[in-house]
């Protein structure tokens, strides 16, 4: 159980206030003037249609906004969504806003959202990204009921993307946690999640928070603690999910927070995920998977191209990390024209699990690892774009299956690579 | 005249015996010296050797780039080339021990200096070893940036970083050991110069059409990117 010594005085004097609540809604916001206003209100509305009788609390984690949004958030009544909503709390919904720290660190807003949660005892919790422009009240209920109604532990999201969106989860994190844990998670990354208020104290009295590991990935590591430690998971849908603007120099940031969270954890999980042979679903409500196909304008020869002059460049670094053959068919392929580049499933599988052992053997420096497989990323990525440029939905999804089925057919090399000494 | 010669090389006989009884017992102890030096040393290699083996000092200098410099000069492994050193380092120790017990005059001077310059020399090769491991970390880490930023020539970049942290700590090595100091400055600051100016007059003037290259892929690739959608990972 964490003391919950690292959050301000006012803050906790604010909680005191509050009470013991039944619901908890974290949100963890850094100059989100824009967005935060409709945010609020769509929670408000949810808890006023889904939970109109229950204890509830907004709990604000900011990261140092100039931009005013924690004073949005305090300064909206709960009286502006009753007009609209036609319907009246029983309880008070209290807003309590607290700044962490001067910039934004996810691990100490969900830190902060946590021992909040432990020390109001709060029964279900629910965190909401900031940036969401078009969710609606529904989507709070659609995360809380499974937790608060139906017994659920750990609730993740569903959503409707395009068919090209998400593809490091669609490639690497959905299909290697599901080889690896046994549990097909679609969405293992996410900002928005719901959680009983007995894995938010679990999580927060085992994870690493003061020895500068518990930081980064926060939400990867809460889901694979919720896979670890046995408890009761489910995913829902929850509608489209925001389009997050991104640079090709965002990957690297982002490779370490979820692939680099990933390896480091397979090293504490060893002993859970080394017994798992195949994988199960996991209980869904609403639709399981629901793909756009919207044409889309993507630089393929670009990707190829950082492919190619990462293999090139990239080759001592590779020789560390790689097997001589696996290393030598990446080289064949780097120097395969466009219309016949193809990185296999196969290929791809054996390249990230010997990532995986080398960054668990410490080969080279783990972040350097994790950063080496940027641009052989990107050339699965171009092969996944040339193979589903006119798939259907269900080819998509087609192909995601092969590949976590390749993923859990090659895990018995993972394991006796974990193994081996060299 | 007979009997003056024979007394003379009698009294020379005498002397030398005197003197070789004199210097015998020193000799042995010398040799005891030397022979339990050997035995010491030779026992610090093999616990060098396993040390070295038990926190994967071959890894370390594998890292370092300087498992691939023993390669190159046909030397054995890293871990085989310390221990070994270590070795020769105690037992030389030792045999000099003993050579100044024999109580040479001049040699006592060179002995102590020896012992003196030991501690230095540990010192440099514990910087020259650290020295090549900072080199291989950050030439690594400005490759893995520079071919993910898709910056042009990523290796050139990676070898000049490498090249400046070695010139640098070959500096303070030899500073350390006291070798050509003057020299060695004079040198560091010459060579770090024309490095400093080479890479400016490349990218000045030799590396004005790559620049201008760079430039122009650059403004008109982002021209493309506004017609192009960007991919999000998560």
């Amino acid at each position: 159980m964490d003391d919950g010594t690292f959050l301000t005085d006012d803050f906790l004097r604010q909680l005191i206030n509050v009470g013991e609540v039944d619901i908890l809604v974290g949100l963890p916001t850094h100059n989100n003037a824009k967005t935060i206003g409709s945010i609020v209100h769509a929670i408000q509305s949810g808890i006023l249609h889904a939970f109109p009788r229950e204890r509830a609390v907004i709990i604000n984690a900011d990261g140092g906004s100039r931009d005013g949004t924690p004073e949005l958030v305090t300064g909206i009544s709960i009286d502006d969504a009753r007009p609209a909503s036609n319907l009246n709390a029983l309880r008070t919904l209290h807003s309590i806003s607290t700044k962490y720290a001067s910039s934004p660190e996810g691990g100490v807003a969900l830190r902060t959202i946590l021992a909040a949660a432990e020390l109001l005892r709060a029964k279900a919790c629910v965190v909401m990204s900031p940036d969401s422009t078009g969710i609606d009240s529904e989507r709070l209920s659609t995360l809380l009921r499974p937790i608060y109604r139906d017994g659920f532990d750990l609730v993740t999201p569903i959503y409707r993307r395009h068919k090209f969106e998400g593809l490091l989860m669609t490639n690497l994190l959905y299909p290697m946690i599901r080889a690896l844990y046994g549990v097909r998670i679609r969405e293992s990354y996410t900002p928005e999640f719901a959680f009983s208020g007995r894995l938010g104290s679990q999580f927060l009295g085992q994870n690493g928070w003061s020895d500068g590991t518990g930081g980064t990935g926060v939400e990867l590591r809460f889901t694979l603690a919720a896979i670890t430690g046995g408890y009761r998971i489910c995913q829902s849908f929850v509608g489209e999910k925001e389009h997050v603007e991104r640079r090709a120099a965002d990957l690297v940031p982002t490779l370490r927070q979820t692939v680099g969270v990933l390896f480091s954890a397979l090293e504490a999980d060893f002993p859970v995920w080394s017994s798992i042979t195949g994988s199960q679903p996991v209980p869904t409500s609403g639709s399981d998977q629901e793909v756009l196909l919207e044409p889309m304008r993507v630089n393929r020869k670009r990707l190829r191209e950082m492919f190619s002059t990462g293999v090139a460049e990239l080759e001592s670094v590779f020789q560390s990390i790689l097997s001589p053959s696996t290393l030598a068919e990446l080289q064949r392929i780097a120097r395969l024209g466009e219309e016949d580049f193809q990185y296999s499933a196969e290929l791809w599988v054996r390249t990230v699990y010997e990532f995986a052992a080398s960054y668990q053997k410490s080969v080279i420096n783990r972040d350097h690892i994790v950063q080496a497989l940027a641009p052989l990323f990107r050339g699965r990525v171009c092969t996944f774009l040339n193979e589903n440029r006119n798939a259907s939905a269900h080819d998509v999804e087609n192909n995601i299956e092969a590949l976590c089925l390749e993923f859990e057919r090659l895990k018995p090399d993972l394991l006796r690579m974990w193994k081996s000494r060299e | 005249m007979r009997e003056m010669i024979i007394g003379e090389l009698t009294q020379a006989l005498h002397e030398l015996a005197r003197g070789f009884a004199h210097y015998l017992p020193r000799l042995i102890v010398m040799l005891i010296l030397a022979f339990v030096g050997w035995v010491i040393a030779y026992v610090v290699k093999v616990v060098l050797r396993s040390i070295l083996g038990l926190i994967k000092f071959d890894k370390l200098s594998e890292n370092a780039g300087a498992s691939q410099l023993l390669n190159k000069a046909a030397l054995p492994p890293a871990t085989e080339m310390a221990s070994r050193f270590v070795f020769w380092v105690t037992w030389l120790g030792f045999v000099l021990l003993g050579v100044s017990v024999l109580g040479i005059l001049g040699l006592q001077e060179q002995i102590a200096r020896f012992f003196l310059f030991l501690p230095r020399l540990f010192v440099a090769m514990f910087i020259m070893f650290f020295g090549l491991l900072a080199a291989s970390f950050f030439s690594r880490a400005a490759l893995l940036a520079a071919v993910n930023a898709s910056v042009p020539s990523p290796r050139v970049l990676s070898m000049a970083v490498r090249s400046i942290i070695i010139v640098f700590v070959l500096s303070i090595v030899f500073e350390e050991l006291g070798l050509a100091e003057e020299t060695m400055l004079v040198a560091f600051g010459i060579a770090f110069g024309a490095l400093m100016l080479g890479l400016a007059i490349a990218f000045g003037i030799g590396g004005r059409d790559l620049a201008r290259r760079f430039l122009e892929r650059k403004f008109v690739r982002e021209k493309k990117e506004e017609n192009e959608d960007e991919l999000s990972p998560l």
